[in-house]
């Protein structure tokens, strides 16, 4: 998910050297308990923000990141008003980490710094976005697996416990829903189309299933943070929990177009009242968490080089800023 | 296709070949912002196309829609300006682009929007809102750009200096134009020369920067007779199109 801990150490243990009040720790504890929204201006323990702003910070950078895998296909829509849905949905992933970041700068981390970590390599950014987008279908796909996957673990956050992230989250899902619905309409159409477009549809479908499930992090029993981050409510559902709902919903989804999930196992279970489905790759999944996914250095090598050749025009704009806030200044 | 037709269609071009320029931009941008409102401006260049091509095929009534005009011709049937296909170069170069199409459209618009050709004078009116705020966008960037950093200064420069030639075929008229006037849709372009220059200039002079040399202006866009850019550009635009012409999307 573009919230999963993909930090593999267990960064809430402690925070070395910092000795906080009891005092101070059970309020806010009590506080988080009840479903009060905790503010920037609030104490809040130290942990706790450094986790908030990995999380927020990550999910910013898998915004971002995901501009490119359907940013590839912009130029070559294959109509006027796909073209015109693309580019929307692709602005509206922008103003998502637009967001984000505003969100996350107000625990005190500003854009710039997480940008540098996120091109150090320190932060991360959601698995998914290692891997290539090769037809036009790959962006029906995107929209059904990869926004739908998201929508999963970020309703459940627009009541997480801090308050800029929330309401970040409430203006975020709406907009993920639409890039859901158009994203499946897109497979909807090519799946009815023409044997090419069917092959191209299946052939999506079976590139992405998999790293969709990755999207929802490492099962259960090997996310040592699952339960802090559920007591501190910024993480509502197990990582298991959310893979599961995914399945259960996505897979009628692919039967009413026609298309196959690419599981043998995949199976309902009428006791369970769910379905039963394969193992995920997950020698595959720390691979590619570790920055060994078949994109990952395009990926990297494109924000990179945005932000290389983009200085010039910053340095320009906070310099001409100062220059006509002086002139001000000297007229007045 | 008839001249009323065409002249739908020559504004569609320009409109649907900027966007698609505009297009590249996405998810590479100096910064978030900057990302977003160039994208903004291609969105509305896109819908722009979308209504002008549609109006071109309705006039012409020969079976093409918006996307068969836009996906299904060659370089020789593109009757864009040459402006609106130059590359996106640095930031810079985009901006020179745009600021000296934008308040040409603005002027366009403006005055099309009172032609008694109500099919023109609707798009025309919606669009000027929009085309107003990329005029006002761009020379922004052309005044922080130019007044900014010995860098930006240089980059904007050299990006005006790319355009500049292909500023004169904005305001060319010809029979087409003589035609969709007479039929109560068209705008005398030349008319809107001065006006230009003068929005033009003002921000030039803001900017701190001084106004490119006349040159031989580089013309034959509304011919077909285009840069050896649009080809590329066309190739990228209508793959899809034309590997599966069978398909719909
Ligand atoms: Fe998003
Ligand atoms: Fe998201
Ligand atoms: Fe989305």
């Amino acid at each position: 998910m573009y919230t999963t801990d993909l930090s593999g150490k267990d960064k809430n243990a402690a925070v070395a050297g910092v000795a906080e009040d009891p005092a101070l720790i059970a309020a806010f504890e009590a506080r988080v308990a009840a479903d009060e929204f905790i503010e920037p201006k609030d104490w809040m323990p130290e942990a706790y923000r450094k986790t908030l702003v990995r999380q927020m910070s990550q999910h910013a950078h898998s915004e971002i990141v995901g501009m490119l895998p359907e940013g590839n296909w912009i130029t070559r829509a294959p109509n006027l008003r796909r073209k015109a849905i693309l580019l929307a949905k692709v602005q509206d992933e922008a103003g998502h980490g637009l967001y984000l970041y505003s969100a996350a700068e107000t625990l005190g981390t500003s854009r710039d710094e997480m940008t540098e970590a996120l091109l150090s390599g320190k932060a991360k950014y959601s698995t998914i976005f290692n891997y290539p987008t090769l037809t036009w279908a790959d962006i029906g796909a995107i929209g059904w697996l990869v926004d739908g996957a998201a929508i999963m673990n970020q309703v459940p956050l627009q009541r997480t416990s801090y308050g800029p992230y929330a309401r970040a989250m409430v203006r975020i899902c709406k907009e993920e829903s639409f890039h859901q619905r158009q994203g499946y309409e897109i497979m909807m159409h090519l799946a009815a189309g023409t044997d090419a477009q069917k092959r191209m549809a299946q052939d999506a479908l079976n590139r992405w299933w998999w790293p969709s499930l990755m999207m929802f992090g490492p099962p259960d029993d090997k996310s040592p943070n699952t339960e802090q981050s559920m007591r501190w409510r910024i993480k509502r559902d197990t990582n298991d929990e959310l893979r599961q709902k995914f399945v259960d919903i996505t897979v009628p989804q692919a039967e009413a177009i026609g298309l196959t999930v690419p599981d043998a196992a995949l199976k309902w279970n009428e006791e369970r009242g769910a379905y039963d489905f394969g193992e995920v790759d997950w020698e595959e999944f720390y691979a590619v968490v570790k920055g060994e996914g078949p994109v990952a250095k395009e990926r990297m090598q494109a924000r990179q080089k945005a932000w290389d050749e983009g200085a010039w025009v910053r340095e320009a704009a906070r310099v001409h800023a100062e220059k006509r806030a002086a002139a001000k200044l000297a007229a007045e | 296709m008839d001249a009323l037709a065409t002249y739908a269609l020559r504004l569609g071009d320009d409109s649907l070949i900027l966007g698609q320029r505009l297009g590249e931009w996405c998810g590479h941008a100096p910064a978030l912002e900057v990302d977003l409102s160039l994208t903004n401006v291609a969105l509305d260049q896109v819908g722009q196309a979308t209504h002008f091509l549609g109006l071109a095929g309705a006039i012409e009534n020969a079976g093409r829609d918006a996307d068969a005009l836009a996906f299904r011709r060659d370089v020789m049937d593109f009757t864009n300006c040459l402006l609106v296909e130059q590359p996106n170069g640095d930031f810079a170069q985009t901006i020179a682009r745009q600021f000296l199409f934008s308040h040409y459209q603005a002027l366009l618009f403006e005055q099309m929007a009172r032609v008694k050709d109500e099919r023109f004078a609707a798009i025309a009116a919606k669009a000027l809102k929009e085309v107003s705020y990329h005029a006002t966008l761009a020379s922004d960037w052309v005044v922080r750009l130019g007044d900014g950093t010995e860098e930006s200064k240089a980059r904007m420069v050299a990006g005006l200096d790319w355009m500049w030639r292909f500023a004169d075929e904005l305001f060319v008229m010809d029979d087409v134009d003589a035609a969709a006037i007479a039929a109560g849709a068209g705008v005398d372009k030349s008319a809107l020369r001065a006006e230009w220059d003068a929005r033009i200039d003002a921000v030039l002079a803001d900017a701190t920067l001084a106004r490119p040399a006349s040159r031989r202006p580089v013309l034959g866009g509304r011919a077909g007779h285009h840069s050896e850019h649009l080809g590329h550009l066309l190739s990228d635009m209508q793959f899809l199109q034309r590997a599966y012409p069978d398909a719909t999307w």
